[in-house]
């Protein structure tokens, strides 16, 4: 009886979860969604109080606790530039808890389980433990405590395959011998070992696959330990993180235009074999002083702006909504291009824009505003690069060759308010710089953007 | 060999995953960042299995473990939907 109540409640948090996500579709939707998930997590919560083997709730209360005094000040005081790293700090949490839980149901039954139950424990141990590990050198990665370019090595690739290989021999294995305490856990050593050698040789630009990649492990992780718990709830809400992670991934590469696989094992970013001969003309660039482009800016009738990961690093995203403020008085119509991969995580400059009170109905995705660019006035380029370098649709031996770009060359004048002619993660020159419509505004974004709105007001 | 248990569980699993795949295709991508912090949230529903691992007292590893389970468990499920709430509070629509 107490049994069938507990499904009952989790098959309404399962419910409640799946409208939460599809609230997700508009942001008016968005937070509505997002309470009914909260109370699908309270009725789960509440149902497993009264799951029939639990008998001492001190340490459950003491952990809830705990839970809640790092939860809070690691999501209400953290910046919004640093989400990304938060995020994957929070995918090595979840891994972490269904490793342990793992470890424990192996430690307690043992051989006991049955082949195919352990087969399950270690498969579930193996994604925990390594999306643990890999998900800490990512928020690593991010919050610079590890160099963020990529760490490679000769022998790289086939190394991290024999260790896969390795781990995935286990498994059967342990199914045959379930009682190899020794084979258990070695494959919870390799794992963790393998999510370090993962990550090690990604590079920061490759991030927001990689976040979007590790999220769909952990959402398998979790499945996997609803799985071995036999547990719906876990299964269903793993299933719905997995494929979530998954769609990112998939849509963070046809935005860079590489495969998973490149992405993992390409090290991007690292060596870049420059195109011999690509830039062997180097035109003049044409350079403008924040006068001039505030005049250019005046006359405009229609602006887009194209925001990169510099844009965040300095810190100007205030500054340029200022700049678009008092565009927007003397009625000029102002947009916002967004690539997919602007960022360190997938949408991370919407909300670096919405932050910066943007309203979300100027921000336009790549294929909506490439169409617009032909009637476009100006477009200022602050802090974005390969995003919208020529080179990939130009230049067939680049490496961000066939990268789906902002066409921003096709407006009728580009400002690109850039620190210096330093090229992009991919160290990539950018032919852009050279264009003949192209005028360079050289200066820190912020700084630059505070010197257009005092030189637009006057 | 056939565990009737596991079968069940993989056609909710396969199911979920097709579910999944219907509902996330349709988030707006202006909220993919919010998208990955609920995601985030919701998967503390390991804190269910956490819970009992933690209060069964089987032996000591074990609750140790799940008490370690349980608090990262919370941290993502309170974490992932304060932030989320955070961050689609900033989503305002002009004029």
């Amino acid at each position: 009886m107490r049994r069938d109540l507990l499904q009952l409640f989790y098959l309404a948090s399962a419910i409640l979860f799946v409208l939460g996500l599809r609230g997700l579709s508009h942001p008016r939707t968005a937070r509505r969604g997002m309470f009914l998930a909260e109370l699908g997590m309270l009725l789960a919560i509440i149902g497993s109080m009264l799951h029939h083997e639990i008998i001492d709730y001190r340490w459950i209360a003491a952990g809830l606790v705990l839970g809640t005094a790092i939860g809070v000040p690691l999501a209400m005081w953290i910046p919004m530039t640093a989400v990304p790293q938060r995020t994957a700090l929070s995918h090595s949490f979840g891994a972490l808890a269904a490793a342990l839980i793992g470890i424990s149901e192996y430690y307690r039954h043992g051989a006991a389980l049955g082949s195919l139950r352990v087969g399950v424990i270690a498969l579930e141990v193996m994604l925990g433990s390594l999306t643990f590990t890999g998900s800490l050198m990512a928020a690593g990665k991010l919050q610079g405590l590890i160099r963020g370019y990529p760490i490679t090595y000769r022998g790289q690739n086939v190394s991290n395959l024999l260790l896969l290989a390795g781990m995935l021999a286990l498994i059967p294995f342990l199914m045959f011998v379930p009682t190899s305490v020794t084979a258990f856990y070695t494959l919870v050593g390799l794992a963790f070992f393998f999510g370090v050698m993962l990550v090690l040789p990604i590079g920061a630009a490759d991030m927001p696959v990689v976040i979007a990649l590790l999220n769909s492990y952990a959402g398998l992780t979790d499945a996997a330990m609803g799985f071995m718990l036999d547990n719906k709830i876990q299964i269903i809400t793993g299933s719905l993180d997995g494929s979530s992670g998954f769609i990112l991934s998939i849509l963070m590469c046809r935005a860079m235009n590489r495969s998973i696989t490149n992405v993992l094992f390409g090290a991007f970013g690292k060596v870049e074999e420059q195109a011999a001969g690509a830039l062997e003309s180097k035109k003049p660039i044409r350079q403008v002083s924040i006068e001039e482009a505030a005049e250019i800016l005046g006359t405009a009738r229609s602006i887009v702006f194209v925001p990169g990961y510099g844009m965040a690093v300095a810190q100007a995203q205030h500054r340029v909504r200022e700049v678009a403020d008092v565009l927007k008085s003397k009625g000029v119509d102002v947009r916002y291009g967004i690539h997919a991969v602007a960022g360190r995580m997938p949408g991370h400059m919407n909300v670096l824009l919405a932050e910066a009170n943007v309203p979300y109905d100027e921000l336009y995705d790549m294929d909506q505003i490439n169409s617009y660019f032909p009637e476009t006035d100006v477009t200022v380029v602050v802090g974005a690069n390969d995003v919208v370098n020529p080179a990939a649709k130009r230049l067939p031996g680049s490496p961000i060759y066939g990268m789906p770009i902002l066409e921003v060359e096709k407006a009728r004048v580009v400002i690109v308010c850039k620190r210096s002619l330093a090229a992009g993660f991919a160290g990539i020159d950018n032919e852009l710089y050279y264009g003949d419509k192209t005028l360079m505004l050289f200066g820190d974004a912020k700084d630059t953007m505070i010197k257009l709105t005092a030189a637009l007001k006057e | 060999m056939i565990d009737i248990g596991l079968i069940g569980d993989l056609y909710v699993f396969v199911l979920a995953g097709f579910l999944g795949y219907q509902v996330i295709s349709r988030v707006s991508p202006l909220l993919h960042t919010p998208l990955m912090s609920a995601t985030n949230a919701i998967s503390g529903i390991s804190l269910v299995g956490s819970l009992v691992v933690a209060g069964a007292g089987y032996n000591r590893v074990s609750t140790l473990m799940g008490f370690i389970a349980v608090t990262a468990s919370t941290i993502n499920v309170v974490g992932g939907f304060l932030i989320t709430d955070r961050i689609l509070k900033m989503f305002r629509a002009g004029k």
